[in-house]
């Protein structure tokens, strides 16, 4: 059964559910996707070898250094607010998104001849400083090239394009190392040519202005103005509920830790592990995203959280069967199918095109921030009270807050976000 | 922002680009793997190195195992010089290691290798024909390598990637093998911890650099909130203690009364933070060794007096001896050599 989800449909909900015909994806959003895609292949093909590269072709021993520090997350959450802003500032989405992508790609060649630690760890801060900037205004873009009600798919078709490259990339990286051992220079230089071939696909195939004409009584995309943002109430209710449930997301590493340690997975399948996320959350993100146009946005983006309680829970007991590991895995590639690109299609609603980017902008670095904060957190409790408590602590806190999540924001308000006009 | 452009012109722009950058690609690619062939031709001015047989039994003339680095077919291969002749022709035995230790007839090598969409690592115990005996996978890129002194007990460290975008995130992780009984301990963070006379549990606990005192005890070094501390660790009782702060790469002496390791000196540059120091362990005092530059390395003592220790060189690595008391100055023992084994 298809949901028809274009914007000639009727919009009354029984017209919904036929299988009429579906609207063809916008072409910005295959094209951003595409940029994704391509983008992705080039920084996990570096990802993938950066720690050989240090301990055999440098000869480091990076233990004890954070190549990034802490003080570069909050950096980071700053640098995708300004991102936000100048991007809305004049409609200069794609500007800002260039730069970004720009940025990252000019950063790959650069790794060739940072010799030591501090100096890759300069370069990769830029990177990430160029990755911070482009997300917003790549965001904001999806969501004013799509129908209202078909905003879901449209983020879950580009956040399975992006997850694809990311598994990609490993695959690319490990091919050329195949041809030249020791190849590092290599897998950087041809991280580069990927990087520049998304960049060009970037500025020749997304169009320039994707901002409508501003009415006469829109809002001015101002510092003020974004931040007057949290005034409304939906923005804010979105912002608090990501924030809540951030606050108790576990980071990726400490889940794949847990479930080395208590499900017992073997040492050598220990790096495929965040392999198995994603993959659960590439072939999840297009099907979630148009649950969540036909459901409600923000029943599928509490339902994921459900999906990563789930996994908090199996992994509580320690109960070591086969399939175990699968599972929690499928149930964490979920949770971000159910949460990722769904949470910008739900905050998109909120937010008037205007200022859309730094509206997206404020949610994500919300949610970043509470994350960040939960993986300090949850690195204390683990020190105070060991894994199986910490776990336990953070399965309680995130039921604690969906529940608030749920309070906060009562059903009639998903009639906004979920897609369905009134 | 741009000119418009026609579709079509739009595509001849990104296929060109495509060319080019494929080009430029494929000639990175090509020049990577020439230069690895040429690693495969031998050095004119490298020691001779021929294929032959290796022991690590005991007996048979002091002598050295440890991993050629030299230009050649023979390159990462187990090699072995007299004791007396370091810098002379080497005999190379076709087992290809990354790290290498042996004791006692046995030897422990970590390796490299092929999988279908991923390589790994392993660890390989070799008996004293350097036959495979058994082998672990390894979850992560191998850095050091020690058996005991009986042959009995193995030790390895291996480095675990981040697996967060742009990789931050490094841990290590240390595992012990009873090879007589085939019990392995995956990993030391499942080991009771005794910090400061308390008992202590954190997620940020990284061990790594294990150097045996006997089949049951051994030291390492333990780090977590951003500080090493030496340990000492009891097998049986599956618990380490910490004994002092700042110090890595712990190598028991053969007479079992001082360490040697690499300790991170205020005031040097952050990825060259380390000098070499000998520790008594009767009297906890420390002796600066005289080594001007930063060694990254776990040392290995050559006997009771002198150890040994790498420095990037040319050919990846040369070893170098030093007096263990403070004095004298490094000597250069072999060029393009990694991972010693004092044998014999």
């Amino acid at each position: 059964m298809y949901v028809a989800d274009s914007r000639s449909t009727p919009a009354a909900p029984a017209a919904r559910l036929t299988t009429g015909r579906r609207s063809a994806l916008a072409p910005t959003v295959l094209a951003l996707g595409t940029v994704s895609l391509i983008t992705d292949v080039s920084s996990e093909m570096v990802t993938a070898v950066l720690p050989l590269y240090l301990v055999t072709g440098l000869g480091l021993s990076p233990l004890g250094f954070g190549l990034l520090d802490g003080v570069y997350n909050g950096f980071s959450a700053l640098v995708r607010l300004v991102g936000g802003h100048l991007a809305d500032r004049g409609g200069r989405h794609k500007a800002v998104a260039v730069f970004g992508y720009g940025l990252s790609a000019v950063c790959k060649p650069l790794l060739l001849v940072a010799g030591s630690l501090p100096v890759i760890g300069a370069v990769l801060a830029a990177d990430r400083t160029g990755k911070g900037l482009r997300t917003a205004p790549r965001d904001a873009m999806i969501s004013l090239a799509s129908a209202p009600e078909a905003r879901g798919r449209a983020f879950g078709v580009h956040r399975a394009m992006d997850t694809a490259g990311a598994l990609l990339g490993p695959l690319v990286a490990f091919l050329i190392l195949r041809q030249a051992v020791d190849g590092y220079d290599a897998v950087f230089t041809v991280s580069f040519c990927v990087a520049a071939v998304g960049v060009l696909v970037l500025v020749l195939f997304v169009p320039g202005r994707t901002a409508p004409e501003r009415a006469q009584d829109a809002p001015r995309a101002s510092l003020k103005a974004a931040l007057a943002l949290l005034g409304e109430r939906e923005v804010r209710r979105l912002a608090l509920c990501a924030l809540l449930l951030g606050l108790a997301t576990v980071s990726d590493s400490f889940v794949y830790l847990l479930l080395q340690r208590r499900l017992d997975v073997p040492d050598r399948w220990f790096a495929l592990l965040p392999l198995g996320t994603a993959a659960a959350f590439l072939l999840l993100a297009v099907p979630l995203g148009r649950l969540a146009d036909r459901v409600g946005r923000w029943q599928v983006f509490l339902g994921g959280h459900a999906a990563l309680l789930c996994a908090y829970a199996l992994l509580l007991p320690g109960w070591r069967g086969a399939a175990l590991p699968y599972v929690v895995l499928a149930l964490h590639g979920l949770f971000y199918a159910a949460t990722d690109g769904v949470l910008m299609a739900a905050a998109a609603g909120a937010v008037p095109a205007e200022l859309r980017s730094s509206g997206l902008a404020l949610i994500q670095t919300g949610q970043a921030s509470a994350r960040f904060v939960c993986s300090i957190a949850f690195g204390a409790a683990w020190t105070a009270w060991g894994d199986r408590t910490a776990l336990a602590t953070a399965a309680v806190a995130l039921a604690v807050c969906a529940a608030g999540a749920v309070l906060l924001r009562p059903a009639e308000a998903s009639e906004l976000d979920g897609g369905r006009p009134a | 922002m741009t000119v418009r452009m026609t579709l079509r012109n739009k595509l001849i722009v990104l296929v060109t680009a495509l060319v080019v950058l494929a080009g430029v690609a494929t000639a990175s690619v090509l020049h990577a793997a020439g230069r690895e062939d040429r690693k495969n031709r031998v050095q004119a001015d490298g020691p001779p190195v021929t294929g032959g047989e290796v022991s690590l039994a005991p007996g048979s003339g002091r002598r050295i195992v440890f991993r050629n680095m030299a230009w050649g077919p023979h390159r990462d291969e187990l090699a072995t010089v007299p004791a007396d002749g370091p810098s002379g022709p080497r005999t190379a035995s076709g087992v290809k290691c990354l790290r290498f230790y042996a004791a006692a007839g046995t030897g422990v090598c970590l390796q490299a290798e092929r999988g279908a969409v991923q390589d790994g690592y392993r660890a390989v115990i070799l008996d004293a024909r350097l036959k495979e005996r058994a082998h672990y996978s390894l979850p992560g890129i191998p850095t050091r390598a020690r058996v005991s002194p009986s042959g009995r007990l193995a030790a390895w460290t291996v480095f675990v990637g981040g697996d967060s975008y742009a990789g931050t995130n490094f841990s290590t992780r240390t595992a012990i093998l009873d090879t007589r009984t085939g019990k392995l301990t995956k990993t030391l963070e499942d080991f009771a911890i005794e910090r400061d006379g308390h008992p202590y549990r954190a997620s940020d606990v990284n061990f790594w650099g294990v150097t045996f005192a006997d089949d049951e005890h051994f030291y390492a070094t333990m780090a977590t909130g951003k500080k090493t501390y030496l340990v000492r660790g009891d097998l049986p009782a599956r618990k380490v203690t910490t004994l002092r702060t700042n110090l890595e790469c712990p190598s028991l002496s053969p007479d079992g009364t001082r360490l040697a390791f690499k300790k991170r000196v205020p005031g040097l540059p952050a990825d060259a933070p380390w000098r070499l120091y000998v520790l008594d362990l009767a009297t906890m005092r420390e002796t600066p060794l005289a080594e001007p530059r930063s060694v990254d390395d776990q040392l290995v003592w050559q006997n009771d007096r002198t150890v040994t220790y790498s420095l990037p060189g040319d050919y990846g690595a040369d070893l170098y001896t030093l007096p263990a008391d403070g004095t004298g100055s490094p000597h250069r023992l072999l060029t393009a050599g990694l991972a010693p084994a004092y044998l014999g």
